[in-house]
This record gives structure tokens, C-alpha cells and sequence, in this order.
């Protein structure tokens, strides 16, 4: 090998390594949000590339033009409308042009309707329905965690039948038994950023978020029963953390002063925004979407046989407040608040 | 104070960077200079605006005394006093006097006629100190984005700093040093290991000699770096992680945004497996 040869492949070697770093790098100046003390480094940094893309990605579609508000009540004109039977005929027909829109706008109509319309023999047609409860029960119910926006159809669906951020029970890959337990580690997961934590922290904890709570509250373990959690538990609840800052597209520090991650006082107060979030994925996967399984496919089942199941993503995709907090909902109060 | 025997063959006149012959004495035992005057007004100002800084805060608890940078809206410009100021002013101080105690370093090796080892490996611990505040506030835009002077404050910033990338383990940097402060240790506890137990015999034999030393590693580990080879291994095992560790936090925001764990993505997409 010649000395130019020799030259030249070193660097080639040098410009490839050089173009990897870049490449794996997001370069300065990045945008930071304080959300603490100065001084305490609770703050957001962001990538403006990154911030940029999910701007486009969160846009929402503009609203249908108001609908006459008189006449007759629509259950009195049309049969087996169950849920939004005290509409005005003209409320009804938008607000089913702006679901077809929000969720499917390739289908269209006949997505959940079969020729008659009144029929249910689709089962889209009973998921949508439930799914119209479910809506109106999240901004009659949990105000807590979505006032003053609310949600619609569109927070999840974004233009698509099933949204793009749903978990189903996750098997994970196949292990053979003398590897032991792995607690769900070590098997890369996009839900939870890759790392090596347990890959499903949803079945358990999204089931019950009181077992979210891991850190002791004394010095010593056995000074109180409910110290000395195993440290299983505390994967689970970084795993499902991890899940939560990476759904809303904040740090750790959005929500804790991590000096003290279990105390209120030292908290930021979407904490509590957060708090009742947590238990709002729950009650809805356990009241509306987990029941939902005898009505579906097999092919909109996921691995184990279970239902598409909701968790901070679904709705936040990305962002702090699902789609920049702009309320879509206040375009459609009558149909999607609480119930009447 | 006395003078040791052998002391006054070292102190010598010139080598100065700075202003001739001027503090070229010594104090004592120590050596003053322009840089050692400079050290002295920028150590004393400084103490000065952290006690100041303390004074107005809630405690005079020594643990929880917290002198904080200012808030990020202030970015790069200066911030009034009572708001970051103080903290502005200390760093300053800080620079001036770790950089003018590193330039007296200089002017002793100089008079001395040796190497610049420790000013350069001091060097290094400046540099780390100046990526943490300076450099990486810099990168940010804002100084809010450097450490606070406390005990339990700074302790906490590096907590929240690290979960501001969900898992800091995952920084590759951060392996890095993490792996070269280990081996300092290591390398450290081995070689004092080995000359303690060099230069205490049992009863009745002799101290035993270097060549005993590198025969008992050539033994073990089949290799021995030798007297002063360890000493050079020692300081670039020391400085790498000083280093690293800079390398590891300058990354984290102004390279890279998201959490550290994802970062590796890159590995689990190369072609040969994924």
C-alpha cells in the first residue's frame, strides 16, 4: 500500500467518522423554556428542527360551518341515534361531516354505515358510537386534566381509523426459560426510548396508577410496610416516566424537581395535571376502551387478543398539551360536552 | 518561617510571564507574583459576593447556602444583582482565580526549569469548570443554563441536568469519563498498593527495587508500565476523565436535544442486524 493510498483511505475514514458524529447530533442553538428556579435546571431544551416538525405534524383542521340550531330534536327524525339524540337535525349532520373527517376521511360514510343507516351490523359504527360517550364523558368527567381545551375525536384520530398512538399488551420477543425473568428489559422498545427498562409498563400500571408510587418514605426499609418497594417496581415506574415525557415532549424535570421526585410541595404544578391524567387513561381503558374487545376483529386485536388501549401518548403525541392546546371543542360544545 | 536546607537553591528571580520583577518574592514559604496577587483579589472578591449572595438569602446553613445563576430570560446580557448578578460576578472571580493560579503555576515551573505538567493538568480541571458555566451557557444562549454555587443546590442541578435527558447513563460521553474516573482509581489503588507494599518488607528482608516491582506486574499482568510510566498513565487516565466529563455535559442540549437512551438509536439501526 502506497502513502497516498494510504492517505486517502485514512481520510475517508476521518470524513466518515466525522459525518456519523453530525449525523447523530442535533446542532446549536437549541430553544430552553425555565420551569423552575433559576438555577435548578428544571428546563425544557428543544431542538427548533424538531419543534418545527411537530408543528406541521399538529395543525388542526379547520371547523365545519355552524349548523341551524332549530327544529326538532334528531332522535325524532332519525332512528336508533342514541347518543346525540338531542341535537337539531342540522347539529347532527356536522358533527358527522367533522367525524368523518377527523377519522375517516378515506372511508367516508359508509366506514360505519351500511346502506341503511340506522343499522348497526358494522362494527366500526358501535366502536364510534362508544367512542362518542367516551369523548363527552372526558370533558364532562375529567376536566381536571383537559379544560380548558377538551378533547375531540381529532386529539386522537388525526385523520386516521385507528390513532397512531395506541398500546396493546406487549409478549415481547420470545426468551427461553434459563434466561430467567427479564422484567421486560433488554429488548429495545420505542415506548420506552429505547432504554433498557421493562418494554410494557402499561398493562400494570396504566391498569393502576396507585403502584406507580415507589419511592420510601423512611430511612430504613421494614420501617413501614409499604417501604422497600423491589427495585422491579422502580424499572416499571421509569418505564412508564419514560413513556409519559417522551408522549408529552418534556423532560423528567416538567413535572419533579427530580431532588425529590415523590414530594408535591417541591413539584411544578402540571404535576397534578399529570396526577389526574394517569387516572383518567385508566378509567377510560378500563370503562370504555378495554370492553370494547368482543366488538372487534381479529385483525384490530392486538398479539395477545387484547383491545387498543389509550396512554399519554394517544392524545399528547408529542406535545406538552395535545395539539398545542388550541380547544377544537369549543367549535362543538353541544355535541362532544357533557352529556345532556 | 524557616527555610527548608535545600529551598533556597530554588528560589530563583525571572520566569515571570508578567510584569518583570514586579512581586517576584516570596511570602513565607510562598511564592507571590503578579499572578499570585491577582489570585488573591479574585479569590477575596468572590468570597466576598457569595457571603454578600448568602446575606440575602434564607440561611446561613452552610449546606444549603445557594448562589444561582440568573433566569434564562436574561439569555447572554447581564443581570441585575440581586437576580443572577452575584452569581455573574463570582464566576468571573472564579475564572480570574483558577486562571491566575494556573499562570502562578507556570511562572514556578519556569523558575524551576521543569515541565508544565501540573499547570496543564490543572489546566484541564479549569476547562471542565469554564465548559459548565461559560462554554455551554454560552451554546444555550443564556446563563441561567450553568450551575449554581451551593453545597445542596449544585447537587441538585446535576440532578435535574441529567434527568433533562431522562437517563443520563445512556451519554456516551458520560460512559466514557465515568470509565476513566473508575480506572483512575484503579490505577491509583494498584500503584500505591504496589509501593507501600514495595517499601514495607516483612521483618528481616530488604525495601525492595523497582525492578522488583515491574517483575512482580510482568508476572501477574504480563506487562509492566514502569516507574514513570504509571505516573504519565496516572495523569492521562486523571485528565481523560476531567475531560470526558466536559465533552459529556458541553453534548447534552446544545448537540443533542432528546433523551440520552435514543441517542443509540444509530446502533440499533446499523444494517448488520436491524
Amino acid at each position: 500500500m502506497n502513502t497516498n493510498s494510504f492517505t486517502r483511505k485514512l481520510m475517508g475514514a476521518l470524513a466518515l467518522g466525522t459525518s456519523l458524529f453530525v449525523a447523530a447530533c442535533e446542532l446549536p442553538p437549541q430553544e430552553s423554556e425555565q420551569n423552575g428556579y433559576r438555577g435548578t435546571g428544571m428546563d425544557q431544551i428543544r431542538s427548533p428542527e424538531r419543534q418545527a416538525k411537530l408543528a406541521a405534524a399538529n395543525e388542526i383542521p379547520e371547523a365545519q360551518p355552524e349548523a341551524p340550531k332549530d327544529g326538532p330534536p334528531v332522535s325524532q327524525i332519525y332512528q336508533n341515534v342514541k347518543v346525540l339524540g338531542h341535537l337539531s337535525e342540522g347539529e347532527f349532520l356536522r358533527i358527522m361531516t367533522a367525524i368523518t373527517e377527523w377519522v375517516m376521511p378515506e372511508q367516508g360514510c359508509g366506514g360505519c354505515h351500511s346502506d341503511n343507516l340506522a343499522d348497526d351490523s358494522m362494527y366500526t359504527k358501535v366502536v364510534a358510537r362508544r367512542m362518542l360517550q367516551m369523548t363527552q364523558d372526558i370533558n364532562a368527567k375529567w376536566a381536571n386534566h383537559v379544560a380548558p381545551a377538551g378533547v375531540t375525536c381529532y386529539t386522537c384520530h388525526r385523520g386516521q381509523q385507528v390513532p397512531q398512538y395506541v398500546w396493546f399488551q406487549d409478549p415481547g420477543p420470545m426468551t427461553p426459560a434459563y434466561m430467567g425473568n427479564r422484567n421486560g428489559q433488554n429488548a429495545p422498545a420505542e415506548s420506552v426510548a429505547f432504554a433498557t427498562l421493562p418494554y410494557d409498563p402499561f398493562s400494570s400500571l396504566l391498569k393502576n396508577p396507585e403502584k406507580i408510587r415507589v419511592q420510601s418514605t423512611v430511612t430504613l426499609p421494614n420501617q413501614l410496610a409499604s417501604a422497600g418497594k423491589p427495585i422491579q417496581d422502580a424499572e416499571m415506574t421509569y418505564a412508564l416516566m419514560t413513556h409519559m415525557s417522551k408522549g408529552l415532549g418534556v423532560n423528567c424535570t416538567y413535572c419533579h424537581n427530580s431532588r425529590a421526585f415523590g414530594s408535591w410541595e417541591q413539584s411544578p404544578p402540571q404535576r397534578t395535571t399529570a396526577w389526574y391524567g394517569l387516572r383518567m387513561v385508566a378509567d377510560l381503558n378500563h370503562t370504555y376502551l378495554d370492553p370494547l374487545k368482543p366488538v372487534y376483529p381479529d385483525n384490530r386485536l392486538g398479539p395477545t387478543g387484547d383491545a387498543a388501549k389509550a396512554n399519554c401518548a394517544t392524545c399528547h403525541q408529542g406535545v406538552n398539551k395535545p395539539l398545542y392546546g388550541v380547544s377544537m371543542l369549543k367549535d362543538y360544545l353541544t355535541e362532544l360536552s357533557a352529556k345532556k | 518561617m524557616s527555610m527548608l536546607s535545600f529551598e533556597k537553591k530554588y528560589r530563583v528571580r525571572g520566569g515571570t510571564l508578567f510584569g518583570g520583577d514586579l512581586f517576584d518574592f516570596w511570602v513565607g514559604p510562598f511564592y507571590v507574583g503578579v499572578f499570585g496577587i491577582t489570585t488573591i483579589f479574585f479569590t477575596l472578591l468572590g468570597t466576598a459576593m457569595i457571603f454578600y449572595g448568602a446575606s440575602l438569602g434564607p440561611t446561613w446553613n452552610p449546606w444549603q447556602i445557594n448562589i444561582a445563576p440568573p433566569d434564562l430570560s436574561y439569555g447572554l446580557a447581564l443581570a441585575p444583582l440581586k437576580e443572577g448578578g452575584i452569581w455573574q460576578v463570582v464566576t468571573i472571580c472564579a475564572i480570574g482565580a483558577f486562571g491566575s493560579w494556573a499562570l502562578r503555576e507556570v511562572e514556578i515551573c519556569r523558575k524551576l526549569g521543569i515541565g508544565y505538567h501540573v499547570p496543564i493538568a490543572f489546566s484541564v480541571a479549569i476547562f471542565a469548570y469554564v465548559t459548565l458555566v461559560v462554554i455551554r451557557p454560552v451554546l444555550l444562549g443564556a446563563w441561567g443554563h450553568a450551575f449554581p454555587y451551593g453545597i445542596f443546590s449544585h447537587l441538585d442541578w446535576v440532578s435535574n441536568v441529567g434527568y433533562q435527558y431522562l437517563h443520563f447513563h445512556y451519554n456516551p460521553a458520560h460512559m466514557i469519563a465515568v470509565t476513566f474516573f473508575f480506572t483512575t482509581t484503579l490505577a491509583l489503588a494498584m500503584h500505591g498498593a504496589l509501593v507501600l507494599s514495595s517499601t514495607n518488607p516483612p521483618k528481616g528482608e530488604k525495601v525492595k527495587t523497582p525492578e522488583h516491582e515491574d517483575t512482580y506486574f510482568r508476572d501477574l499482568i504480563g506487562y509492566s508500565v514502569g516507574t514513570l510510566g504509571i505516573h504519565r498513565l496516572g495523569l492521562f487516565l486523571a485528565l481523560s476523565a476531567g475531560f470526558w466529563s466536559a465533552v459529556c455535559i458541553v453534548i447534552s442540549g446544545p448537540f443533542w436535544t432528546q433523551s440520552w437512551p435514543e441517542w443509540w438509536t444509530w446502533w440499533l439501526d446499523l444494517p448488520i442486524w436491524r
